[in-house]
């Protein structure tokens, strides 16, 4: 079962490093992380904040573009190349196709993610001349764009578990908007009354906290992140992602293929 | 049990599971980053740069922002809060991403305004942010209204109310208090009596029942202040007359002093004390008397509201 999981996963990072998409959108975010540092130059006194704000803020995005569009296609290209039948064919379970797919996708948006990182600390080292300790924390914001990255991929290949690739990656990209404002909505259901606040508490509480994942302002201003949040948000991610997959594999167990 | 059948329950227990798992991880993180969100407004305080780049959607977001500050002001007032750091550039950013948003000045102010624990005890700020909505919105009456009840209840400010009400009144449709109020403002009309009169007129005018139970409470309690120092001044006379004070209420009645058992607004009667101050029975229920409670008493946190009427 590993063997065959872990055999899906290889393939899928294999092909998406193949796809020039993805070379073009990590080089746009490498030039975002470089543009900070003019961006800064022109400021007074806030390069490191601007190198560290656009440089996450490039990584978080182009990361999100990169799994949602990567990840629309996981199930239904398979489906429309034919290569699925080719797979399900063999001793591989639909679950295990699934699973493997995720962790494929992952895989690819944890290498892209390493590569950009060093752009955003290349840029750092640049204008600060050295490290600093606080830096230390923009490996915590990174940590927590990879746990969002899980999430989304994710969500992505739930919804292409059964929808078509334009509107998977709509439901994705909205459910990445919604969940960034997720402790708005949190807010809004706590000051309704009713059936509005049950359903706005279920809402709430269904759709992704992507807001707690995001820290990039807070480590740009070298504040520190509690261990507290990184395990909460760490065992969150991994839950979430854990509920997104079980859907996608309840889902397609149960598509009919023919 | 079939494959398919097995991995179906499988993965249906481990969905239910985890969705579970992820609503009490989110009450965990709710708890570890308390009041997150909005110590992050302070990352990008300045109204002009947030409405740059909003891109345009400045109305969703001046609509998040204003959640933002109700919310802020709620969770701060309910626990009892003295400081209210991030209330004023939170509503500044609010109104200068929609300058038209007035229910942010009309609460806003509101929230500024008063002494802590009621309020941040803000009266400058909240008189600039009702300026700023006067400059954006110079045809709501209420919003002069406002700003002149600020400046007589938080700063004692006759003149600067008077002249508010008297620029709300020029407004067409305003509400024909607010000339009556600028004539009572400029006369230096009795406290008591002045506080009264505002407190109807919001009682009035208002189509919020918050508002409209605040303007109640605050008007049950002027009636208890009164009440309570014409009773003191009554029991006083009698200790003049008698060389003791009145052991109750019906002693005071007997000397011609009192008709009727006096009762509060809530319809219990006051308590006469040994030392001739009088007494209400339960002081909780009047979060805004200055006079009536016992030596030493606490009010508790948070305001207790009671209905309207």
């Amino acid at each position: 079962m590993r063997a065959r999981i872990a055999h899906i996963a290889s393939n899928t990072f294999r092909e998406a490093v193949r796809d020039r998409v993805l070379y073009n959108l990590i080089v746009f975010a490498l030039l975002m992380s470089g543009a900070s540092i003019l961006v800064g130059q022109i400021s007074i006194n806030i390069e490191r904040l601007v190198v560290i704000n656009l440089g996450l803020t490039a990584v978080s995005l182009f990361g999100m573009v990169i799994a949602i569009f990567i990840g629309i296609g996981l199930v239904s290209k398979e489906i429309e190349k034919r290569t699925l039948y080719t797979v399900l064919s063999r001793p591989v379970r639909r679950w295990e196709f699934i699973v493997g797919k995720f962790f494929g996708l992952a895989g690819t948006l944890v290498v892209n993610t390493f590569f950009m990182a060093i752009g955003v600390f290349a840029a750092l080292l640049y204008v600060s001349h050295s490290f600093q300790k606080p830096d230390a924390w923009v490996l915590v914001a990174l940590y927590f764009i990879i746990l969002q990255f899980l999430i989304i991929t994710a969500l992505t290949l739930f919804f292409s578990s059964f929808s078509s690739p334009l509107l998977s990656a709509v439901f994705a990209f909205s459910l990445f908007v919604i969940g960034s404002f997720a402790e708005d909505l949190r807010g809004f259901a706590g000051i309704t009354q009713g059936v509005t606040r049950w359903l706005a508490t279920g809402a709430a509480y269904l759709v992704p906290n992507f807001s707690a994942l995001n820290v990039i302002s807070s480590v740009a201003h070298s504040n520190p992140v509690s261990g507290q949040l990184i395990l909460y948000n760490s065992a969150y991610a991994l839950v979430y992602a854990t509920v997104a997959i079980s859907g996608a594999v309840l889902v397609f167990e149960h598509r009919n293929l023919k | 049990m079939s494959g398919s059948r097995r991995v179906t329950l499988v993965f249906s227990v481990l969905l239910a599971g985890c969705l579970s798992a992820s609503v009490l991880l989110l009450r965990r993180l709710d708890q570890a980053r308390t009041d997150a969100t909005l110590e992050e407004v302070l990352y990008i305080s300045s109204p002009k740069a947030l409405k740059r780049l909003s891109l345009g959607y400045d109305g969703l977001l001046a609509d998040i922002y204003w959640t933002r500050a109700v919310q802020y002001f709620g969770s701060k007032h309910h626990a009892g809060a003295r400081r209210y750091d991030l209330l004023a550039p939170l509503l500044e950013i609010t109104t200068a991403l929609d300058p038209h948003l007035l229910v942010a000045y009309e609460y806003g102010a509101n929230f500024l305004a008063p002494k802590a624990p009621g309020g941040a005890g803000m009266p400058e700020r909240a008189i600039e942010l009702e300026e700023f909505g006067i400059h954006n919105n110079p045809n709501e009456w209420r919003l002069y209204y406002n700003e002149g009840f600020i400046r007589y209840m938080e700063l004692k400010d006759y003149a600067g109310a008077s002249e508010v009400f008297a620029r709300g009144a020029r407004v067409p449709n305003a509400h024909p208090f607010l000339a009556i109020l600028a004539g009572k403002m400029a006369e230096h009309a009795g406290d008591q009596q002045m506080a009264r009169m505002m407190w109807s007129t919001t009682y009035q005018t208002t189509k919020d029942n918050n508002v409209r139970a605040n303007a109640a409470a605050h008007l049950r309690a002027l009636q208890v202040d009164e009440d309570v120092a014409n009773l003191e001044a009554l029991t006083g006379r009698y200790q003049q007359q008698t060389g003791r004070f009145p052991a109750s209420f019906s002693e005071l009645e007997a000397a011609g002093l009192l008709r009727g058992t006096p009762r509060d607004p809530f319809g219990h009667t006051y308590q006469l004390m040994p030392d001739g101050r009088v007494e209400v029975r339960t002081p909780d229920d009047f979060p805004f008397i200055q006079k009536g409670t016992p030596p030493g008493y606490v009010p508790p946190l948070a305001p207790k509201f009671l209905p309207a009427d």
